[in-house]
């Protein structure tokens, strides 16, 4: 048997994250009123959406791919990397609440930005449970294909067109808040964001992997019961 | 003399001297982790949950690498 080595692109994940946990906590950042420390936040809230992105954009390929060639194991990558993707969006909308409890004074307010990526996580919702619904699989994998396809093509006005056209938003990046602006005057936070969108991407793909891998391995068991 | 009686003596000489560490800031001690606001504190944290989710994702993945070798050796033909 062959000895178990990790691939040498989960290694750098590791190391991707270790240098964003120490240095996002630990490198300057520049002194603002109101954000404070919580500007810190930037290193771990933002790779959220990002490595979201990466998976949701993964898996409407996937889901082109199956409808091309009726292939189950592209309709296994298109759910399992919907899922983390899924999950990263959980995990985005909640530390932007704790933030916003704390820069705003409310978890939640009516800007644009946050009800739409909530809506967008609810398409996806609705994905998991369309899924779930039809029981044969090649069936329950079309469907589940086109809605995808749909619930991308929804996505991106929601979260990328939507919110920049309105003028009243509070989230940093929209109106008059800076987010990307700040790295003028903050050159070393980009180091920190840029391996932290890196970092937690490849945390996404490993996820993806690994639930991919889980799921051949259960597809053997039933073939071969 | 009893031992305990010489442990008695002992930390009577030795009081004193510690306070006197404690009046006087310029002693050396290991202090980085109680400067910045004990930001390291926090930071050391953070690198010890990390290291558990890792080691989980490290575990998880070894498991699965095994089942797969383990099919892979049942699924190829016997010579």
């Amino acid at each position: 048997m062959e000895n178990f080595n990790l691939s040498w692109w989960k290694i750098l994940t590791i190391a991707l994250l270790y240098y964003t946990v120490i240095g996002g906590f630990l490198i300057p950042v520049p002194r603002l009123a109101i954000l404070n420390e919580t500007i810190r936040l930037n290193y771990f809230h933002t790779p959220m959406w990002f490595s979201m992105m990466f998976q949701f954009t993964f898996s409407v390929w996937t889901s082109i791919k199956f409808l091309r060639s009726s292939e189950l194991r592209h309709d296994d990558s298109a759910v399992q990397s919907a899922k983390v993707g899924f999950f990263f969006g959980i995990m985005g909308l909640c530390t932007g609440m704790v933030w916003g409890n704390f820069t705003w004074g409310t978890f939640w307010t009516n800007d644009p930005k946050l009800n739409n990526t909530s809506i967008a996580l609810l398409i996806y919702a609705a994905y998991f449970v369309l899924r779930n619904s039809v029981s044969d699989d090649t069936q329950r994998g079309r469907l589940s294909a086109v809605y995808n396809i749909f619930a991308f093509a929804v996505l991106i006005p929601l979260i990328y067109i939507l919110p920049r056209m309105a003028q009243n938003s509070l989230h940093p990046g929209s109106g008059n808040n800076p987010t990307f602006r700040l790295f003028d005057m903050a050159h070393n936070m980009k180091f920190v964001v840029y391996t932290a969108i890196i970092g937690f991407s490849m945390l996404g793909l490993w996820l993806t992997n690994i639930l991919l891998r889980l799921r051949r391995l259960n597809h053997y068991e039933n073939e071969n019961q | 003399m009893k031992i305990s009686k010489v442990f008695a003596w002992v930390v009577l000489f030795l009081a004193p001297l510690t306070l006197a560490a404690q009046g006087s800031s310029s002693v050396q001690m290991a202090d980085t982790f109680r400067q910045e606001g004990k930001i390291y504190v926090v930071v050391l944290g953070l690198v010890i949950i990390l290291t558990g989710v890792v080691l989980f994702l490290v575990r998880v993945d070894r498991k699965i690498f095994k089942l797969e070798k383990r099919i892979e050796k049942n699924s190829r033909p016997t010579n």
